[in-house]
């Protein structure tokens, strides 16, 4: 007659680890899904002004993004030039832009767009006041001065 | 002799391999959080409505194509114009030429002193950016001091640290980010 074996008690037991990549690569994955790369390619220099009282930019796909600055091949001159998506624009292409982002979202969240304005701190004021004058002709009124947070201002 | 089973691969190193991974891509994924000065731009006005503001009740800041400063039709300093700003908009010892305060009810807090004060800002089209921002960045800095400030005395929490929603609420309303940017004009002195 068999007999059932007495297991044993002593000994470590190995723990089945055969689970443990595919939980790694789960991880993995949701970073590899999560993480947004910027969408646009910049074509102007965009480095932005620093300030203290900076706050965060909630819900970034509530966000669209207008870049000024000085484009990055010198061959487009050395003017400060506005890009919106991956080309350069000029002020009155603005209104197209922020209907076409409107478009793109959700009709309950159209209200809560914000126009992020990515400029460089050499910018000259006369291009952003067009930029603000063209965005509360469309209504687009609520902006974001992008700006570097920083401890300190120096003087 | 040739062994009969297929020889188990030793899949223990899989998790390092997959944990090198993770960590390379934690690494270089910069979540670049976006931060900023954020406004609220007025509506466009239709037809040339003068609005009457009692000249006491406006803080004229104007930035010239050079970048200096004007406050309250003096030449200024941006080191001082936190201050100033939180001056005019307290008006603590109730000066004649600094703005009105009104008694009004704010839900949370009862009745308190409003300051009818508004801050003008103008800058020409040549206004560098950084130093428009800089000042856009001590106005704000300013109010946010004067809330902080309020917030203190009643709450016993920074407004910053106001969690909140109704509180928060009641101190914006008992400070109002009065900031209002001049409709664009060619101020000159290029």
């Amino acid at each position: 007659m068999a007999r059932f074996k007495k297991k044993k008690a002593t000994g470590a037991q190995k723990i089945n680890t055969s689970a443990l990549p595919d939980i790694i690569f789960m991880l993995l994955f949701f970073f590899m899904v999560t993480t947004t790369m910027r969408e646009v390619t910049l074509i102007v220099k965009v480095l932005p002004p620093e300030a203290t009282e900076v706050q965060k930019l909630e819900k970034k796909s509530l966000v669209s993004y207008i870049y000024v600055g000085v484009p990055l091949k010198t061959q487009f001159g050395t003017e400060s030039r506005i890009q919106l998506n991956d080309a350069f624009a000029n002020p009155s292409d603005i209104a197209e832009f922020i209907a076409s982002e409107r478009e793109a979202r959700d009709e309950a969240d159209r209200k809560f767009l914000t126009t992020s304005i990515k400029a460089d701190k050499d910018t000259r004021m006369g291009v952003i006041t067009d930029i603000k004058q063209e965005l509360r002709k469309v209504g687009a009124f609520k902006i974001n001065y992008s700006s570097r947070k920083v401890a300190s201002l120096s003087n | 002799m040739a062994s009969r089973e297929a020889p188990e691969i030793n899949a223990g190193s899989m998790a390092d391999i997959a944990f090198l991974l993770l960590i390379f891509f934690l690494v270089t994924t910069t979540m670049d959080i976006d931060t900023g000065i954020t406004r609220k731009l007025p509506p466009p006005v239709e037809d040339d409505t003068e609005i009457d503001i009692k000249d006491r009740n406006i803080f004229k800041v104007l930035v010239s194509s050079s970048d200096r400063l004007m406050v309250e039709g003096e030449v200024s300093d941006i080191r001082t114009l936190r201050e100033d700003v939180k001056e005019f908009m307290t008006n603590p010892n109730n000066l004649d030429d600094l703005p009105e305060k009104e008694m009004r009810f704010i839900e949370n807090l009862g009745e308190i002193e409003v300051s009818k004060g508004v801050v003008s800002l103008k800058n020409d089209r040549g206004t560098s950016y950084e130093m428009y921002i800089k000042v856009q960045n001590e106005l704000t800095a300013a109010f946010g001091e004067l809330r902080d400030q309020l917030s203190q005395q009643f709450y016993g929490v920074k407004f910053t640290n106001l969690v909140n929603e109704d509180q928060r609420k009641a101190i914006q309303k008992a400070i109002p980010m009065a900031i209002s940017e001049a409709e664009p004009e060619n101020i000159g002195g290029n």
